[in-house]
């Protein structure tokens, strides 16, 4: 968790599944979610990286969350949604199949990342909180970019 | 921001404005073109600095400027010859009030010791020369004599001119302040303070002028001041006071023995029935006419006022009609909307162009109109912010003269080109690369004196800046006649650095390069400029970010030559667009020479995989577009394709093959930095007329990739 973080406060965050998994993010970093429409790819960029769309006249990088989190690829359709989110100054496209819905979580439901030895879920998931029976994943977007713009941030 | 801070950032605006014409002046007096306007120029410059320095009380700043001052007076009077000397001190002490500046910005500190040397220095100059400077009971210039004499241990001096010819009779100054003088932060009450600091003063308010107030404009000024000062007063001290307002505040100023302030004990101002004023205004115009009557103006009024009665209102006319300032970020915000609407025009006309429209029809007519305009609109916007170089350059010879005397070397420096214009955006990412060359060029470049006299050179080095356009970008070349890039040394510290394999075989070029190697030299951040041979690396990337490029040439023992080359603008760039795979992609026109279909006896294959194009009896490596940016793993057919014949700043000329050639057009830049990262072989992005996000190709990029993929050599692709 990142330092200053309040613990007890209420945060809302918007949650959606990838297979059947959950994750979600604080909706204070995201600014809209709209639809998919094709990305213009980029050269020389991870596979995670679709490419980059028009969001009213700013170059938007589209990431495909699952492909970030390893688990495969999102073959985007009509029903995808990109949420657009902020990391740092930056705007980022996240490219999920679909948004499930917004919950609440007080901050004591975080819990902390169990340890599965994976790297990826290390570097991505905040923590995981426990919802009605659910386990959902907290993500966190520090990271999220590619290292060199991460550096550069 | 409180108004007073507004006002304090519109005088350091100023000052840096005054300062860059002091020091020009101050330089073409040093090449000896010394003619009364530019001594003039120099003199106004320092005093208008000072002026507003004794409005916000930095007491330090104007003690200097006096001296300064006084010493440019003497200039200006003739008793001082402008000789080498004396304009070395002057450009000198002209960076101590520079400092003197940034302290009082808050950016900063002033050298104290350096201060008073300087100041003394100065005061030394004028001392001898002055005939019979002699110290007097008056203090001579406006502000603060008495603050600058103590402080700086020597009396204010005067000179003999200043004394107006009269002995008994008084001033009369009438002083009538306009609405463009307070709109610029002046402030009455300050002349009125000076004023009364050069003697005892009698003051009288003329509010004749003022109408009632349902007629009132708040923002217009309606008094004026009759002021009136003893005889003895140098006239020069008045009107220095409003020297810094111009016409803003005109001035009437006699000397009348009828209006002798007598006794000249200070007469305090007649305290002003503010009641009566009250009602006055209160009273509604036509009561007010029929009041006054046929005695039309106050008595008080008559005198001053009545001549000049049918100006009153004019607003100044002001040297305005030349310039206006404006806030960037004003600027900025039209350019984005004018980037917006060339690429809505562009969507338009695409969608009118899909809808099947004819292009006889007058809806495409109209379009075409419309680009046209667009086009203009931009190019007019543009220009706004098109400035010249020389906003950069005029801060170089104040560095060169520090480096030089850091390092003990004389050193000349050569400006070419300073007219030369270019985009705001790009002329504020200059400065920190240029210093940094320069510093590097006179620390790294140039030989000790001992050395240059050793092999036979000039003992005084050449630095030269020059800034030219050429092929739609601007170059600029940092040169010095020093002893060239030390090879061996270079190579040396690589080596130990573990940039490079011990036993590499590198070309002369290629060393030259390894100074750009992140590593190479230890500090990180550009700003780092206290070092030194600071991180050429750094100036690179921020080059690159910039879309330019850097480059070396060195000749042993002859010097060495660095060059940038940067686009013109970062806002819009005239584009080939063309379809790659899939995709789209612009290539800037600026890098294309021409464009062609080549015959399959034109292509010639070379080795395993390369493949040449034979233009007019050259031979151009092929490149194609969609392997260089990973789209497609084999070439295609360059006779099936479109040819782009380009010259890349690293690679020479080179044939890029694209699928085909859509069509040609202006591009707004947008960055993919701001919200990715940069990605190579991609230069920046645009939005197309359907919307979508094209790429811009860094050509050079793509053709350096493939020459350096092609040599193996590894460490130099690596490093750019």
């Amino acid at each position: 968790m990142t330092p200053g973080d309040p613990v007890n406060d209420t945060r809302e965050l918007i949650s959606f599944c990838i297979d059947e998994q959950e994750f979600c993010l604080d909706i204070m970093a995201v600014r809209e979610i709209r639809g998919w429409t094709p990305a213009t790819p980029l050269p020389h960029s991870p596979p995670y990286v679709r490419g980059v769309i028009n969001l009213r006249g700013a170059v938007l990088p589209i990431l495909d969350l699952k492909a970030r989190l390893g688990l495969g690829h999102v073959e985007p359709s009509a029903r995808s949604v990109i949420i657009v989110v902020h990391i740092g100054s930056r705007l980022v496209g996240l490219l999920v199949d679909a948004v499930s819905e917004i919950l609440a979580a007080e901050g004591s439901a975080v819990q902390p990342t169990p340890n599965v030895g994976c790297e990826t879920v290390n570097r991505f998931v905040r923590g995981i909180i426990a919802n009605e029976g659910r386990m959902i994943s907290w993500i966190a977007l520090d990271d999220i970019l590619p290292e060199q713009a991460a550096e550069a941030a | 921001m409180d108004p007073m801070d507004a006002i304090k950032q519109t005088y350091f605006q100023e000052c840096d404005e005054l300062l860059a014409s002091l020091e020009e002046g101050l330089l073409s007096l040093e090449a000896g073109e010394a003619d009364s306007d530019t001594i003039n120029a120099v003199f106004r410059a320092v005093h208008s600095v000072k002026g507003g320095a004794g409005a916000f009380g930095f007491q330090a700043m104007v003690g200097f400027a006096h001296v300064f001052e006084t010493t440019l007076d003497a200039m200006r009077s003739g008793k001082l010859d402008p000789d080498p000397e004396v304009v070395k001190l002057m450009l000198r002490a002209a960076d101590v009030l520079a400092d003197h500046v940034a302290a009082a910005k808050g950016e900063g500190t002033v050298d104290e010791a350096r201060g008073h040397a300087m100041a003394d220095e100065l005061a030394a100059l004028v001392a001898p020369e002055g005939g019979a400077p002699r110290t007097s009971a008056t203090p001579a210039s406006p502000a603060h004599d008495e603050d600058g004499g103590d402080e700086w241990g020597f009396k204010p001096l005067k000179f003999g001119d200043d004394e107006p010819a009269a002995a008994s009779a008084g001033w009369r100054l009438v002083m009538r302040p306009t609405k463009a003088m307070y709109a610029k932060g002046h402030d009455a009450l300050l002349f009125l303070r000076e004023l009364s600091r050069l003697g005892p003063t009698a003051t009288t308010l003329d509010t004749s002028w003022l109408p009632n107030l349902e007629g009132l404009d708040p923002e217009e000024s309606y008094c004026t001041w009759t002021v009136e000062l003893p005889a003895e007063t140098p006239e020069v001290a008045i009107r220095d006071i409003f020297d810094f307002v111009g016409d803003d505040c005109p001035i009437e100023l006699t000397l009348s023995g009828a209006n002798v302030v007598e006794p000249p004990a200070a007469t305090p101002a007649a305290p002003i029935d503010i009641d009566a004023l009250l009602n006055s205004v209160r009273t509604p115009t036509a009561e007010r006419e029929a009041l006054e009557g046929g005695a039309e103006k106050p008595a008080a009024a008559a005198t001053p006022a009545a001549d000049k009665g049918a100006s009153k209102n004019v607003p100044a006319p002001a040297g305005a009609g030349a310039t206006i300032r404006v806030d960037l970020e004003r600027v900025d915000r039209m350019i984005d909307l004018v980037g917006e609407l060339v690429i809505n025009q562009a969507m338009l006309q695409q969608r009118v162009m899909e809808s099947g429209a004819a292009r006889s029809s007058t809806i495409a007519m109209g379009l075409d109109e419309l680009e046209q305009l667009t086009r203009e609109i931009q190019d007019s916007v543009m220009a706004i912010r098109a400035q010249p170089v020389k906003s950069v350059f005029q801060r170089m010879p104040r560095l060169v003269r520090e480096a030089a005397g850091a390092t003990g070397k004389q050193v000349r420096l050569v400006m070419e080109g300073e007219g030369t214009e270019v985009d705001k955006t790009v002329i504020e990412r200059l400065s920190d690369p240029i210093t940094h060359m320069l510093r590097n060029a006179i620390d790294h470049g140039l030989e000790s004196t001992e050395e240059r006299v050793a092999s036979g050179k000039q003992e005084e080095g050449t630095v030269r800046l020059a800034a030219l356009h050429r092929s739609g970008r601007i170059v600029i070349e940092v040169s010095d006649d020093g002893k060239g890039i030390n090879r061996p040394k270079v190579r040396e510290i690589a080596v130990k650095k573990g940039l490079i394999a011990p036993d590499a075989s590198l070309t002369d070029e290629e060393i030259d390069n390894l100074i750009f190697l992140p590593g190479f030299s230890t500090a990180t951040t550009i700003s780092n400029l206290s070092g030194r041979g600071v991180g050429m690396d750094v100036v690179k990337r921020s080059i690159q970010a910039l879309g330019g490029r850097i480059t070396i040439s060195s000749i042993p023992g002859k010097g060495s030559t660095f060059t940038l080359s940067l686009p013109l603008t970062l806002a819009v760039l005239d584009g080939m667009v063309v379809s790659v795979g899939e995709q789209t992609l612009v290539a800037p026109l600026t890098t294309i020479i021409e464009t062609l279909r080549p015959k399959p006896e034109e292509v010639r294959r070379l080795g395993p995989r390369g493949a040449v194009l034979a233009v007019r009896g050259s031979h151009v490596p092929l490149i194609d577009i969609g392997v260089a940016l990973g789209q497609r793993s084999e070439p295609i057919d360059p006779t099936q394709g479109v040819v782009l014949l380009v010259e890349s700043e690293v690679g020479g000329r080179a044939a890029l093959v694209a699928d085909e050639i859509q069509g040609q057009r202006q591009v707004v830049i947008k960055s993919l930095e701001a919200n990715f990262q940069r990605v190579e072989g991609v230069a920046a992005a645009t939005i197309l007329g359907d919307g979508r996000v094209a790429l811009i190709l860094d050509v050079d990029a793509v053709v350096e990739k493939m020459f350096s993929d092609r040599r193996d050599a590894a460490p130099l692709a690596k490093a750019s």
